[in-house]
Protein backbone atom coordinates (compact mmCIF):
# COMPACT_ATOMS: atom_id res chain seq x y z
CA UNK A 1 0.00 0.00 0.00
CA UNK A 2 2.87 2.51 0.94
CA UNK A 3 4.53 1.64 -2.06
CA UNK A 4 1.69 2.47 -4.19
CA UNK A 5 1.20 5.47 -2.64
CA UNK A 6 4.91 6.81 -3.14
CA UNK A 7 4.46 6.09 -6.30
CA UNK A 8 1.43 8.26 -6.88
CA UNK A 9 3.24 10.56 -5.35
CA UNK A 10 6.05 10.49 -8.02
CA UNK A 11 3.62 10.42 -10.86
CA UNK A 12 2.51 13.08 -9.67
CA UNK A 13 5.65 15.30 -9.28
CA UNK A 14 6.22 13.97 -12.59
CA UNK A 15 3.43 14.95 -14.53
CA UNK A 16 3.47 18.64 -12.88
CA UNK A 17 7.24 18.68 -13.67
CA UNK A 18 6.31 17.72 -17.55
CA UNK A 19 3.15 20.21 -17.65
CA UNK A 20 5.96 23.05 -16.17
CA UNK A 21 8.37 22.16 -19.55
CA UNK A 22 6.04 21.94 -22.00
CA UNK A 23 4.12 24.94 -20.55
CA UNK A 24 7.23 26.96 -20.70
CA UNK A 25 8.01 25.54 -24.38
CA UNK A 26 4.18 26.40 -25.39
CA UNK A 27 5.12 29.68 -23.99
CA UNK A 28 8.20 30.74 -25.72
CA UNK A 29 6.42 29.57 -28.93
CA UNK A 30 3.56 31.86 -28.21
CA UNK A 31 6.29 34.90 -27.72
CA UNK A 32 8.09 33.52 -30.85
CA UNK A 33 4.54 33.89 -32.61
CA UNK A 34 3.82 37.29 -31.17
CA UNK A 35 7.07 38.67 -32.40
CA UNK A 36 7.52 38.95 -36.34
CA UNK A 37 10.69 39.29 -36.22
CA UNK A 38 11.33 35.91 -34.37
CA UNK A 39 8.88 34.12 -36.70
CA UNK A 40 11.00 34.87 -39.81
CA UNK A 41 13.88 34.03 -38.42
CA UNK A 42 12.63 30.56 -37.17
CA UNK A 43 9.81 29.65 -39.65
CA UNK A 44 10.33 27.00 -42.30
CA UNK A 45 10.43 28.69 -45.99
CA UNK A 46 7.69 27.77 -47.32
CA UNK A 47 7.50 28.60 -51.26
CA UNK A 48 11.10 30.27 -52.17
CA UNK A 49 11.69 31.84 -55.64
CA UNK A 50 13.27 28.59 -56.72
CA UNK A 51 10.13 27.41 -56.24
CA UNK A 52 8.20 29.64 -58.51
CA UNK A 53 10.82 29.22 -61.12
CA UNK A 54 9.91 25.42 -60.72
CA UNK A 55 6.27 26.05 -61.37
CA UNK A 56 7.10 28.61 -64.29
CA UNK A 57 9.26 26.05 -65.91
CA UNK A 58 6.47 23.79 -65.77
CA UNK A 59 8.26 20.88 -64.00
CA UNK A 60 6.19 19.28 -61.23
CA UNK A 61 8.90 17.68 -59.68
CA UNK A 62 8.54 13.52 -57.98
CA UNK A 63 6.59 15.47 -54.66
CA UNK A 64 3.95 17.35 -56.70
CA UNK A 65 0.26 16.12 -56.06
CA UNK A 66 -2.79 17.00 -58.21
CA UNK A 67 -5.91 16.34 -56.26
CA UNK A 68 -7.62 15.98 -60.02
CA UNK A 69 -8.00 12.27 -61.23
CA UNK A 70 -5.44 12.13 -63.94
CA UNK A 71 -4.65 15.13 -64.07
CA UNK A 72 -1.01 15.52 -65.94
CA UNK A 73 -1.35 19.48 -65.43
CA UNK A 74 1.18 21.84 -63.65
CA UNK A 75 0.61 24.70 -61.04
CA UNK A 76 0.63 27.64 -63.93
CA UNK A 77 1.03 26.91 -67.52
CA UNK A 78 3.29 29.20 -68.45
CA UNK A 79 3.54 28.01 -72.01
CA UNK A 80 -0.47 29.31 -72.51
CA UNK A 81 -0.08 33.06 -72.40
CA UNK A 82 2.59 32.62 -75.30
CA UNK A 83 0.27 30.01 -77.30
CA UNK A 84 -2.28 33.43 -76.74
CA UNK A 85 -0.13 36.13 -77.88
CA UNK A 86 1.52 34.06 -80.97
CA UNK A 87 -2.30 32.99 -81.74
CA UNK A 88 -3.94 36.08 -81.08
CA UNK A 89 -1.52 39.00 -82.21
CA UNK A 90 0.72 36.94 -85.12
CA UNK A 91 -0.83 34.18 -86.38
CA UNK A 92 -4.65 35.41 -86.57
CA UNK A 93 -3.91 39.15 -88.07
CA UNK A 94 -0.89 37.80 -90.19
CA UNK A 95 -3.25 34.84 -91.91
CA UNK A 96 -6.38 37.23 -92.64
CA UNK A 97 -3.68 39.85 -94.37
CA UNK A 98 -1.87 36.82 -96.37
CA UNK A 99 -5.33 35.59 -97.73
CA UNK A 100 -6.96 38.48 -97.97
CA UNK A 101 -3.45 40.00 -99.58
CA UNK A 102 -3.62 37.29 -101.85
CA UNK A 103 -7.12 37.85 -102.90
CA UNK A 104 -6.75 41.42 -103.51
CA UNK A 105 -3.57 40.54 -105.89
CA UNK A 106 -5.14 38.22 -107.63
CA UNK A 107 -8.04 40.64 -108.41
CA UNK A 108 -5.66 43.22 -109.40
CA UNK A 109 -3.74 41.26 -111.52
CA UNK A 110 -6.66 39.59 -113.28
CA UNK A 111 -8.23 43.37 -113.90
CA UNK A 112 -4.82 44.71 -115.10
CA UNK A 113 -3.30 42.04 -116.84
CA UNK A 114 -5.78 39.54 -117.85
CA UNK A 115 -6.43 35.79 -118.08
CA UNK A 116 -3.80 34.41 -120.45
CA UNK A 117 -5.10 33.28 -123.82
CA UNK A 118 -3.28 30.71 -125.63
CA UNK A 119 -1.34 32.79 -128.57
CA UNK A 120 -1.86 30.20 -131.46
CA UNK A 121 -5.34 29.46 -132.72
CA UNK A 122 -6.22 25.90 -131.42
CA UNK A 123 -5.05 22.62 -133.65
CA UNK A 124 -8.22 20.39 -132.21
CA UNK A 125 -6.20 17.63 -131.42
CA UNK A 126 -5.84 16.57 -128.03
CA UNK A 127 -3.44 14.96 -125.71
CA UNK A 128 -3.98 12.98 -122.21
CA UNK A 129 -2.87 14.98 -119.49
CA UNK A 130 -4.44 13.55 -116.33
CA UNK A 131 -6.01 10.10 -115.75
CA UNK A 132 -9.47 9.11 -114.76
CA UNK A 133 -7.58 8.64 -111.06
CA UNK A 134 -5.38 11.81 -110.27
CA UNK A 135 -8.45 13.78 -111.80
CA UNK A 136 -10.75 11.74 -109.09
CA UNK A 137 -8.42 12.45 -106.14
CA UNK A 138 -7.35 16.08 -107.21
CA UNK A 139 -11.34 17.08 -106.87
CA UNK A 140 -12.07 15.15 -104.22
CA UNK A 141 -8.87 16.89 -102.77
CA UNK A 142 -9.76 20.03 -103.87
CA UNK A 143 -13.32 19.71 -102.56
CA UNK A 144 -11.99 18.54 -99.18
CA UNK A 145 -9.17 21.76 -99.04
CA UNK A 146 -12.04 24.36 -99.81
CA UNK A 147 -14.36 22.95 -97.13
CA UNK A 148 -11.75 22.51 -94.56
CA UNK A 149 -10.18 26.17 -95.30
CA UNK A 150 -14.00 28.05 -95.10
CA UNK A 151 -14.33 25.80 -91.80
CA UNK A 152 -11.05 26.55 -90.65
CA UNK A 153 -10.95 30.48 -91.63
CA UNK A 154 -14.37 30.68 -89.55
CA UNK A 155 -13.19 28.95 -86.70
CA UNK A 156 -10.67 31.74 -86.57
CA UNK A 157 -12.27 34.67 -87.37
CA UNK A 158 -15.89 33.50 -88.01
CA UNK A 159 -16.94 35.18 -84.49
CA UNK A 160 -16.24 39.07 -85.58
CA UNK A 161 -18.84 38.26 -88.51
CA UNK A 162 -21.09 35.61 -88.46
CA UNK A 163 -22.64 36.13 -84.27
CA UNK A 164 -23.38 39.94 -84.78
CA UNK A 165 -25.06 38.99 -88.33
CA UNK A 166 -27.11 35.97 -87.80
CA UNK A 167 -27.29 35.68 -83.81
CA UNK A 168 -26.61 33.16 -81.54
CA UNK A 169 -29.24 30.63 -82.24
CA UNK A 170 -27.97 29.98 -86.08
CA UNK A 171 -24.42 30.98 -84.38
CA UNK A 172 -24.17 28.05 -82.34
CA UNK A 173 -25.73 25.44 -84.52
CA UNK A 174 -22.82 27.12 -87.61
CA UNK A 175 -20.03 26.78 -85.45
CA UNK A 176 -20.91 22.77 -84.05
CA UNK A 177 -21.10 21.74 -87.88
CA UNK A 178 -18.20 23.49 -88.95
CA UNK A 179 -16.23 21.95 -85.87
CA UNK A 180 -17.66 18.45 -87.25
CA UNK A 181 -16.81 19.31 -90.86
CA UNK A 182 -13.44 20.48 -89.70
CA UNK A 183 -12.68 17.22 -87.59
CA UNK A 184 -14.27 14.49 -89.60
CA UNK A 185 -13.29 15.47 -93.35
CA UNK A 186 -9.61 16.74 -92.03
CA UNK A 187 -8.34 13.08 -91.85
CA UNK A 188 -9.97 12.17 -94.86
CA UNK A 189 -8.09 15.27 -96.97
CA UNK A 190 -5.27 14.07 -95.05
CA UNK A 191 -4.86 10.32 -96.51
CA UNK A 192 -5.92 11.39 -99.92
CA UNK A 193 -3.59 13.93 -100.27
CA UNK A 194 -0.65 11.97 -99.51
CA UNK A 195 -2.11 9.69 -102.16
CA UNK A 196 -1.95 11.74 -104.96
CA UNK A 197 1.05 13.67 -104.03
CA UNK A 198 3.01 10.07 -104.33
CA UNK A 199 1.31 9.78 -107.37
CA UNK A 200 2.77 12.97 -108.93
CA UNK A 201 5.45 13.03 -107.30
CA UNK A 202 8.05 11.71 -110.38
CA UNK A 203 6.91 14.22 -112.60
CA UNK A 204 8.05 16.96 -109.90
CA UNK A 205 11.86 15.85 -109.71
CA UNK A 206 13.86 19.49 -109.81
CA UNK A 207 15.10 20.21 -113.71
CA UNK A 208 17.53 22.80 -114.97
CA UNK A 209 15.16 24.25 -117.68
CA UNK A 210 13.00 25.50 -113.89
CA UNK A 211 16.03 27.74 -112.74
CA UNK A 212 15.26 29.75 -116.26
CA UNK A 213 11.64 29.16 -115.96
CA UNK A 214 11.69 31.05 -112.35
CA UNK A 215 14.59 33.71 -113.71
CA UNK A 216 11.05 34.96 -116.17
CA UNK A 217 8.87 34.25 -113.27
CA UNK A 218 6.94 31.81 -115.26
CA UNK A 219 7.37 33.67 -119.09
CA UNK A 220 6.03 36.70 -117.14
CA UNK A 221 9.01 38.51 -117.47
CA UNK A 222 10.42 38.77 -121.02
CA UNK A 223 9.02 37.49 -124.01
CA UNK A 224 7.91 34.20 -125.12
CA UNK A 225 7.16 31.21 -123.39
CA UNK A 226 9.62 29.64 -120.93
CA UNK A 227 10.85 25.96 -121.11
CA UNK A 228 8.76 23.06 -119.21
CA UNK A 229 8.11 19.25 -118.99
CA UNK A 230 4.86 18.32 -117.91
CA UNK A 231 5.35 20.35 -114.63
CA UNK A 232 6.39 23.54 -115.27
CA UNK A 233 8.35 25.63 -112.02
CA UNK A 234 5.39 26.91 -110.62
CA UNK A 235 3.56 23.89 -110.36
CA UNK A 236 6.54 21.90 -108.84
CA UNK A 237 6.72 24.65 -106.31
CA UNK A 238 3.22 24.31 -105.13
CA UNK A 239 3.63 20.45 -105.13
CA UNK A 240 6.51 20.71 -102.81
CA UNK A 241 4.44 23.29 -100.53
CA UNK A 242 2.15 20.91 -100.08
CA UNK A 243 4.60 18.03 -99.43
CA UNK A 244 6.01 19.67 -96.77
CA UNK A 245 4.04 22.57 -95.55
CA UNK A 246 0.71 20.21 -96.50
CA UNK A 247 2.66 17.17 -94.35
CA UNK A 248 3.30 19.46 -91.38
CA UNK A 249 -0.55 21.08 -91.66
CA UNK A 250 -1.92 17.37 -91.96
CA UNK A 251 0.60 15.88 -89.03
CA UNK A 252 -0.50 18.85 -86.59
CA UNK A 253 -4.11 18.59 -87.46
CA UNK A 254 -4.18 15.16 -86.61
CA UNK A 255 -2.14 15.57 -83.09
CA UNK A 256 -4.86 18.23 -82.77
CA UNK A 257 -7.87 15.79 -83.93
CA UNK A 258 -7.18 12.63 -81.39
CA UNK A 259 -6.29 14.24 -77.97
CA UNK A 260 -7.62 10.25 -76.70
CA UNK A 261 -3.81 9.80 -77.57
CA UNK A 262 -3.16 11.57 -74.04
CA UNK A 263 -0.54 14.10 -75.30
CA UNK A 264 0.19 17.07 -73.25
CA UNK A 265 -1.62 20.65 -73.94
CA UNK A 266 1.61 22.60 -74.25
CA UNK A 267 2.04 19.53 -77.64
CA UNK A 268 -1.20 20.68 -78.94
CA UNK A 269 -0.56 24.46 -78.54
CA UNK A 270 2.62 23.75 -80.60
CA UNK A 271 0.77 21.25 -83.17
CA UNK A 272 -2.18 24.75 -83.48
CA UNK A 273 0.25 26.99 -84.02
CA UNK A 274 2.03 25.35 -86.95
CA UNK A 275 -1.49 24.20 -88.03
CA UNK A 276 -2.70 27.84 -88.38
CA UNK A 277 0.25 29.07 -90.42
CA UNK A 278 0.63 26.06 -92.45
CA UNK A 279 -3.13 25.84 -93.54
CA UNK A 280 -3.56 29.96 -93.67
CA UNK A 281 0.19 30.07 -95.97
CA UNK A 282 -1.58 27.06 -98.43
CA UNK A 283 -5.16 28.77 -98.39
CA UNK A 284 -3.38 32.03 -99.25
CA UNK A 285 -1.36 29.67 -102.32
CA UNK A 286 -4.27 27.77 -102.99
CA UNK A 287 -6.22 30.80 -104.46
CA UNK A 288 -3.16 31.82 -106.74
CA UNK A 289 -3.44 27.79 -107.63
CA UNK A 290 -7.24 28.12 -108.27
CA UNK A 291 -6.76 31.60 -110.62
CA UNK A 292 -4.33 29.90 -112.85
CA UNK A 293 -5.64 26.85 -112.89
CA UNK A 294 -8.97 28.15 -114.06
CA UNK A 295 -9.86 31.73 -115.16
CA UNK A 296 -5.90 32.57 -115.34
CA UNK A 297 -5.25 30.67 -118.04
CA UNK A 298 -7.32 29.50 -120.92
CA UNK A 299 -7.26 25.83 -121.47
CA UNK A 300 -5.94 24.36 -118.21
CA UNK A 301 -9.21 23.90 -116.60
CA UNK A 302 -10.03 21.45 -119.56
CA UNK A 303 -6.97 18.97 -118.43
CA UNK A 304 -8.23 18.46 -115.33
CA UNK A 305 -11.46 18.38 -116.05
CA UNK A 306 -11.91 15.99 -118.95
CA UNK A 307 -8.09 14.98 -119.02
CA UNK A 308 -7.24 15.90 -122.22
CA UNK A 309 -5.67 19.34 -123.37
CA UNK A 310 -5.07 20.85 -126.91
CA UNK A 311 -2.04 20.74 -128.50
CA UNK A 312 -1.78 24.09 -128.78
CA UNK A 313 -1.99 24.50 -125.35
CA UNK A 314 0.71 21.61 -124.52
CA UNK A 315 2.84 23.38 -126.68
CA UNK A 316 2.66 26.88 -125.33
CA UNK A 317 2.83 25.84 -121.34
CA UNK A 318 4.74 22.44 -121.63
CA UNK A 319 6.83 22.86 -124.64
CA UNK A 320 9.44 19.76 -123.35
CA UNK A 321 6.28 17.94 -121.95
CA UNK A 322 4.50 18.20 -125.95
CA UNK A 323 7.90 17.08 -127.76
CA UNK A 324 7.53 13.70 -125.97
CA UNK A 325 3.61 12.94 -126.54
CA UNK A 326 2.52 15.01 -129.68
CA UNK A 327 2.42 12.04 -131.51
CA UNK A 328 0.47 10.23 -129.24
CA UNK A 329 -2.46 13.16 -129.89
CA UNK A 330 -5.93 12.18 -130.80
CA UNK A 331 -8.33 14.60 -133.06
CA UNK A 332 -11.54 15.82 -131.13
CA UNK A 333 -13.62 13.92 -133.09
CA UNK A 334 -11.97 10.60 -132.42
CA UNK A 335 -12.15 11.44 -128.72
CA UNK A 336 -15.62 12.34 -128.46
CA UNK A 337 -16.93 8.90 -130.48
CA UNK A 338 -14.34 7.09 -127.78
CA UNK A 339 -16.20 8.31 -124.46
CA UNK A 340 -19.44 7.64 -126.45
CA UNK A 341 -18.13 4.05 -126.45
CA UNK A 342 -16.53 4.15 -123.39
CA UNK A 343 -20.18 5.26 -121.32
CA UNK A 344 -20.21 4.40 -118.02
CA UNK A 345 -17.19 1.84 -118.67
CA UNK A 346 -13.35 2.53 -118.05
CA UNK A 347 -11.46 5.30 -120.07
CA UNK A 348 -8.75 4.46 -122.12
CA UNK A 349 -5.56 3.05 -120.71
CA UNK A 350 -3.79 6.81 -119.61
CA UNK A 351 -0.31 7.23 -121.20
CA UNK A 352 0.46 10.12 -118.68
CA UNK A 353 -0.76 11.83 -115.35
CA UNK B 1 -18.87 47.47 -58.74
CA UNK B 2 -17.13 44.87 -56.57
CA UNK B 3 -15.19 42.85 -58.81
CA UNK B 4 -15.10 39.02 -57.48
CA UNK B 5 -12.00 37.07 -56.76
CA UNK B 6 -10.79 33.95 -55.36
CA UNK B 7 -7.41 34.11 -52.67
CA UNK B 8 -6.13 30.91 -51.75
CA UNK B 9 -4.13 31.27 -48.89
CA UNK B 10 -1.12 28.74 -48.85
CA UNK B 11 -0.04 29.17 -45.78
CA UNK B 12 -3.37 28.17 -44.42
CA UNK B 13 -3.99 25.39 -46.78
CA UNK B 14 -3.94 21.85 -45.66
CA UNK B 15 -5.01 19.99 -48.38
CA UNK B 16 -7.99 18.26 -46.89
CA UNK B 17 -9.55 18.96 -50.33
CA UNK B 18 -12.96 19.94 -48.36
CA UNK B 19 -13.30 22.37 -51.37
CA UNK B 20 -13.28 20.04 -53.98
CA UNK B 21 -16.16 18.47 -52.45
CA UNK B 22 -18.24 21.30 -51.85
CA UNK B 23 -17.92 22.42 -55.34
CA UNK B 24 -19.10 18.41 -56.37
CA UNK B 25 -21.55 18.24 -54.46
CA UNK B 26 -22.69 22.30 -54.63
CA UNK B 27 -23.03 21.88 -58.53
CA UNK B 28 -23.64 18.72 -59.00
CA UNK B 29 -20.61 18.67 -61.58
CA UNK B 30 -20.48 16.13 -64.16
CA UNK B 31 -18.60 12.41 -64.27
CA UNK B 32 -15.06 13.19 -64.70
CA UNK B 33 -14.77 16.98 -64.22
CA UNK B 34 -13.56 18.24 -60.93
CA UNK B 35 -13.87 22.52 -61.09
CA UNK B 36 -11.40 22.62 -58.02
CA UNK B 37 -8.21 20.75 -57.19
CA UNK B 38 -5.61 20.94 -54.88
CA UNK B 39 -2.18 21.23 -55.59
CA UNK B 40 0.91 20.12 -53.38
CA UNK B 41 4.26 20.87 -54.14
CA UNK B 42 7.44 18.71 -52.27
CA UNK B 43 4.91 16.69 -50.56
CA UNK B 44 6.07 15.20 -47.99
CA UNK B 45 9.18 17.62 -47.96
CA UNK B 46 9.50 20.24 -45.08
CA UNK B 47 9.15 22.95 -47.72
CA UNK B 48 5.49 21.18 -48.29
CA UNK B 49 2.67 23.76 -49.40
CA UNK B 50 -0.83 23.23 -50.45
CA UNK B 51 -2.66 25.61 -52.83
CA UNK B 52 -6.17 25.05 -53.77
CA UNK B 53 -6.95 26.25 -57.39
CA UNK B 54 -9.72 26.75 -59.40
CA UNK B 55 -11.14 29.62 -62.05
CA UNK B 56 -9.86 32.15 -60.87
CA UNK B 57 -11.69 34.90 -63.10
CA UNK B 58 -8.94 36.25 -64.26
CA UNK B 59 -9.23 40.02 -65.53
CA UNK B 60 -7.85 39.70 -69.00
CA UNK B 61 -8.62 36.04 -69.21
CA UNK B 62 -7.28 34.12 -71.96
CA UNK B 63 -10.09 31.32 -71.97
CA UNK B 64 -11.75 34.45 -73.73
CA UNK B 65 -9.25 35.63 -75.96
CA UNK B 66 -9.14 32.22 -77.38
CA UNK B 67 -12.51 31.02 -77.89
CA UNK B 68 -13.94 30.58 -81.66
CA UNK B 69 -17.32 30.82 -80.49
CA UNK B 70 -17.36 33.46 -77.84
CA UNK B 71 -18.74 31.10 -75.32
CA UNK B 72 -16.69 32.96 -72.30
CA UNK B 73 -17.33 35.97 -71.50
CA UNK B 74 -17.28 38.18 -67.87
CA UNK B 75 -19.62 39.88 -66.03
CA UNK B 76 -19.64 43.11 -64.80
CA UNK B 77 -18.33 41.73 -61.39
CA UNK B 78 -15.82 40.02 -62.77
CA UNK B 79 -16.86 36.62 -62.93
CA UNK B 80 -15.71 34.65 -66.06
CA UNK B 81 -18.76 32.39 -67.53
CA UNK B 82 -19.14 29.78 -69.99
CA UNK B 83 -22.94 29.67 -72.23
CA UNK B 84 -22.83 25.13 -73.02
CA UNK B 85 -25.19 26.13 -76.21
CA UNK B 86 -21.82 27.65 -78.01
CA UNK B 87 -19.25 25.37 -76.82
CA UNK B 88 -18.67 23.01 -79.51
CA UNK B 89 -15.70 21.37 -77.50
CA UNK B 90 -12.40 22.57 -79.28
CA UNK B 91 -9.99 23.05 -76.10
CA UNK B 92 -8.31 26.17 -77.03
CA UNK B 93 -9.75 27.65 -73.26
CA UNK B 94 -7.68 25.26 -72.27
CA UNK B 95 -4.75 25.09 -73.95
CA UNK B 96 -4.64 28.86 -72.74
CA UNK B 97 -6.01 29.09 -69.27
CA UNK B 98 -2.85 29.28 -66.71
CA UNK B 99 -5.00 27.38 -64.02
CA UNK B 100 -6.07 24.28 -65.93
CA UNK B 101 -9.33 25.44 -65.20
CA UNK B 102 -11.22 24.38 -68.23
CA UNK B 103 -12.01 20.82 -68.31
CA UNK B 104 -13.81 18.39 -71.16
CA UNK B 105 -16.40 15.66 -69.76
CA UNK B 106 -14.66 13.43 -72.68
CA UNK B 107 -11.54 12.96 -74.68
CA UNK B 108 -12.21 11.18 -77.97
CA UNK B 109 -11.09 10.84 -81.06
CA UNK B 110 -11.89 13.83 -83.61
CA UNK B 111 -11.47 16.18 -81.01
CA UNK B 112 -14.94 15.08 -79.76
CA UNK B 113 -14.51 16.86 -75.68
CA UNK B 114 -18.17 17.34 -75.09
CA UNK B 115 -18.92 20.71 -73.68
CA UNK B 116 -16.66 22.35 -71.69
CA UNK B 117 -17.17 23.09 -67.75
CA UNK B 118 -15.35 25.50 -65.26
CA UNK B 119 -15.72 26.83 -62.08
CA UNK B 120 -18.51 29.57 -62.07
CA UNK B 121 -18.02 31.33 -58.72
CA UNK B 122 -20.88 29.28 -57.91
CA UNK B 123 -23.08 32.68 -60.14
CA UNK B 124 -24.66 29.43 -62.45
CA UNK B 125 -24.65 30.79 -66.04
CA UNK B 126 -26.68 31.81 -69.04
CA UNK B 127 -30.03 29.57 -69.37
CA UNK B 128 -34.05 29.87 -69.78
CA UNK B 129 -35.14 28.27 -66.34
CA UNK B 130 -33.86 27.89 -62.76
CA UNK B 131 -33.66 24.27 -63.20
CA UNK B 132 -31.97 24.27 -66.64
CA UNK B 133 -29.26 26.45 -65.24
CA UNK B 134 -28.36 24.09 -62.10
CA UNK B 135 -28.96 21.24 -64.61
CA UNK B 136 -26.11 22.97 -66.72
CA UNK B 137 -23.98 25.20 -64.45
CA UNK B 138 -24.84 24.09 -60.83
CA UNK B 139 -25.80 26.33 -58.30
CA UNK B 140 -26.06 30.08 -58.37
CA UNK B 141 -25.34 31.14 -55.06
CA UNK B 142 -24.03 34.55 -56.19
CA UNK B 143 -28.16 34.85 -57.26
CA UNK B 144 -29.09 34.20 -53.72
CA UNK B 145 -26.61 36.66 -52.18
CA UNK B 146 -23.70 33.72 -50.74
CA UNK B 147 -20.10 33.49 -51.86
CA UNK B 148 -18.93 30.50 -53.67
CA UNK B 149 -19.41 26.93 -51.69
CA UNK B 150 -15.55 26.06 -51.67
CA UNK B 151 -14.86 29.04 -50.16
CA UNK B 152 -17.35 29.12 -47.56
CA UNK B 153 -16.35 25.53 -46.42
CA UNK B 154 -13.15 25.76 -46.21
CA UNK B 155 -12.48 24.72 -42.36
CA UNK B 156 -9.10 27.16 -42.77
CA UNK B 157 -10.03 30.10 -44.04
CA UNK B 158 -7.55 29.45 -46.54
CA UNK B 159 -9.08 29.85 -49.30
CA UNK B 160 -11.19 33.00 -49.76
CA UNK B 161 -13.55 34.58 -52.08
CA UNK B 162 -15.49 37.59 -52.57
CA UNK B 163 -15.18 41.43 -53.26
CA UNK B 164 -11.39 41.14 -54.30
CA UNK B 165 -11.15 45.02 -51.64
CA UNK B 166 -12.37 42.97 -48.96
CA UNK B 167 -10.11 40.10 -49.51
CA UNK B 168 -7.06 42.25 -50.00
CA UNK B 169 -8.17 43.60 -46.71
CA UNK B 170 -8.38 40.29 -44.79
CA UNK B 171 -5.30 38.97 -46.57
CA UNK B 172 -3.25 42.14 -45.90
CA UNK B 173 -4.62 41.54 -42.08
CA UNK B 174 -3.01 38.22 -42.00
CA UNK B 175 0.07 39.02 -43.29
CA UNK B 176 0.89 41.58 -40.50
CA UNK B 177 0.06 40.02 -38.05
CA UNK B 178 2.06 36.85 -39.01
CA UNK B 179 5.08 39.49 -39.86
CA UNK B 180 5.67 38.36 -43.28
CA UNK B 181 6.84 41.40 -45.44
CA UNK B 182 6.16 39.51 -48.36
CA UNK B 183 2.50 38.14 -48.16
CA UNK B 184 4.08 35.11 -47.25
CA UNK B 185 4.45 33.90 -50.61
CA UNK B 186 8.34 34.08 -51.38
CA UNK B 187 11.42 35.95 -50.76
CA UNK B 188 10.48 38.45 -53.44
CA UNK B 189 10.90 42.09 -52.79
CA UNK B 190 7.94 42.84 -55.52
CA UNK B 191 5.38 40.45 -54.21
CA UNK B 192 4.56 43.13 -51.19
CA UNK B 193 1.30 42.97 -49.22
CA UNK B 194 -0.45 45.21 -51.44
CA UNK B 195 0.03 43.20 -54.25
CA UNK B 196 -2.23 40.25 -54.28
CA UNK B 197 -2.57 39.67 -58.25
CA UNK B 198 0.98 38.20 -57.54
CA UNK B 199 2.25 37.82 -61.59
CA UNK B 200 4.38 34.55 -61.52
CA UNK B 201 5.71 35.70 -65.40
CA UNK B 202 6.53 38.95 -64.06
CA UNK B 203 9.13 37.30 -61.85
CA UNK B 204 12.87 37.05 -62.32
Amino acid sequence: MNLSKTWSTLWRMGLLALALVVGLGLGQQALAQADPDREIATAVPTIDADAWRQIRSGETGPNYRDSRFDSNYNLINASGESWRQLRNRWVSPFGLIAVGGMLGLIVLFYLIVGSKKLDEPRTGRKLLRWSLVVRSLHWTVATLFILLALTGLNLSYGKAVFRPLFGDGFWAAMMSGTKLIHNYLGPIFGVLLVILLLRLLHHNWRKKHDLVWFKKAGGLIGKGHVDAGFANGGEKVWFWLLATAGILVIASGFVLDFPNYGQSRDTMQWANIIHAIGALGLTAVALGHIYIGTIGTEGSIEGMATGYVDETWAKEHHNLWYEEVKDQAIPEADLTAQLGAAHGGDEPAPRSG
Amino acid sequence: MATMKFMCDAERCIECNGCVTACKNANEVEWGVQRRRVVTIDDGEPTEVSISVACMHCDDAPCIAVCPTETLYQRDDGIVLHDKDLCIGCGYCLYACPFGAPQFPKQNAFGERGKMDKCTFCAGGPAETKEEEYQKYGANRIAEGKLPLCAEMCSTKALLAGDAQEVADIFRQRVVQRGHKDGGWSGNPRADADSLAYDATQQG
